[in-house]
């Protein structure tokens, strides 16, 4: 499983990368291999308000639908076109395909880093 | 409970989950639902299907008490036939649906859902007048699918005369020295076998169709892909589409249905129900998916409810099966987790059916 050190995680599988004031967010290996094959993803729109630890997207694979939830707070500054055309991105390489990027007030309290998280991963297994 | 492959799909990175009652791999780690769906559709794919139910019913009465349990009509069967029926209640609703062979003058394998085993076996038992030995073989007997066009290429190696088997007929053979039935059926829309061997051989025959399968590919696959495959191929699938208190006319099944057979068990009360709901096909026409339960509507009125909903993986848009009012026209609406997505009707199966051998 792959869960790079650079990162900071949600025990709910999403990752966050903080660049300055901005942050990208995304789903782990952990949670695309969980899900299975991705279909379809329900975007945010550039400008809508995020909220820590609440949906911000659906995620439909080929068993379920899943829904994915935010790491940080704050306004939504762009989004993933790819993934509007080809979901399954997200099975391929889920840390390259990140989902939003979010100008961001306020990070969650429950991320951890990735070796707190990878103990998390290892219990649901 | 588990099959005997239980092991040897945890050995090959099958994920378990629970399902009719037993622990099955719902999709292999290596492989995942999509490509196994795909292997079925282009070349050939397995699945471990020891789950489901084997009864024998035999005896001098055997055809004349099956006939009057079942929907269809089994009288001038021919030995070697197989047939698809339902199994109705006195209120016409479905308590299963099943497949019957005919091995001989009245003398029947009857194979029935996992989940129904139990239950079917106490329903038949309980309506059985006389003349009748009736058996519950299920824990003795193991079944593997062999399905996709390619199948008749791996299954002829291990049984040369798996080639003059039509669609829906079978014959018995000897695996490893013990009773086996190898038929030309399946729940995939494509042509396909399903062996059935004793369950102590039933790993021997999973490891030989690996090996055997090697020139096409053949890869295990798991109850997700079961799924997406009979779904795309408009097959019912009981609890879904099927249930004790959905009338037996209304799900699209009239085939199997022979009201003028004489007598059978339901079969007042079907004459007397006219079919107010039916079983049709939707596709969605935004990027959602409805699944189970999802309620379909007209404007503000609802019409009716998804039984099965998935993302078509042979035709790349998400579908579903629905049981609405009859007689609807034009678009609907299905909502999906609080959203509402456009969809239309469209024709069962949702595929081509391949089968026809």
């Amino acid at each position: 499983m792959n869960i790079p050190s650079n990162l900071k995680y949600l025990p709910t599988h999403e990752w966050v990368l903080v660049e300055g004031s901005k942050a990208k967010v995304g789903i782990s290996d952990f949670a695309q291999h969980a899900l299975g094959d991705v279909v379809y993803i329900s975007l945010p729109e550039v400008g809508d308000e995020v909220t820590a630890d609440e949906s911000f997207a659906d995620i439909e694979s080929v068993k379920a639908a899943s829904e994915v939830f935010c790491p940080v707070s704050g306004t939504v500054t762009a989004i993933n076109e790819d993934l509007d055309a080809d979901a399954g991105l997200l099975n391929q390489d889920p840390y390259t395909n990140w989902i939003i990027e979010v100008e961001f007030s306020a990070l969650s309290d429950k991320l951890v880093d990735a070796a707190q998280y990878e103990k998390i991963c290892n219990e649901e297994k | 409970m588990r099959t005997p492959l239980y092991d040897t799909h945890v050995a090959s990175n099958g994920r378990i989950v629970e399902f009719g009652g037993f622990e099955l791999p719902v999709q292999y780690e290596s492989t995942g639902i999509k490509a196994e769906h795909i292997a079925v559709r282009e070349s050939v794919g397995m699945f471990d299907v020891s789950h489901m139910g084997e009864f024998l019913m035999s005896g001098p009465n055997a055809e004349s008490e099956l006939n009057y349990l079942v929907s269809n009509q089994i009288v001038g069967l021919p030995n070697g036939k197989v047939l698809y029926s339902l199994l109705c209640n006195e209120s016409g609703g479905i308590v299963d649906d099943l497949l019957i062979y005919k091995r001989a003058e009245n003398s029947y394998l009857i194979v029935v859902n996992a989940a129904n085993i139990d239950k079917d076996f106490e329903w038949m038992k309980s309506h059985l007048r006389s003349g009748v030995k009736f058996e519950n073989i299920s824990q003795k007997i193991g079944q593997i699918a062999v399905q996709g066009p390619k199948a008749i290429d791996v299954i002829k190696r291990l049984f040369p005369d798996a080639d003059t088997l039509h669609n829906y007929t079978f014959l018995e053979t000897e695996f490893k020295g013990g009773w086996c039935v190898l038929s030309r059926t399946g729940y995939t829309g494509e042509d396909g076998f399903e062996v059935y061997v004793e369950a102590d051989k039933v790993v021997d025959l999973w490891k030989l169709l690996i090996e055997t399968g090697k020139p096409e590919g053949i890869i295990p696959c798991g109850l997700g892909a079961r799924d997406t495959l009979r779904f795309e191929a408009g097959m019912p699938l009981y609890g879904h589409e099927l249930r004790d208190n959905i009338p037996a006319n209304e799900v699209g099944l009239n085939f199997a249905i022979k009201m003028d057979k004489g007598d059978f068990v339901g079969r007042e009360a079907i004459a007397n129900h006219t079919a107010a709901f039916c079983r049709r096909g939707i596709k969605l026409l935004g990027k959602g998916i409805a699944r189970e339960g999802s309620p379909v509507y007209q404007g503000t009125r609802q019409i009716g409810l998804v039984s099965s909903g998935n993302f078509s993986v042979t035709n790349g848009v998400a579908l579903a099966m629905v049981r609405v009012m009859k007689g609807i026209e034009g678009n609907v609406e299905v909502d999906v987790r609080g959203k509402r997505f456009p969809a239309e009707f469209v024709k069962l199966p949702f595929i081509a059916k391949q089968n026809n051998k």
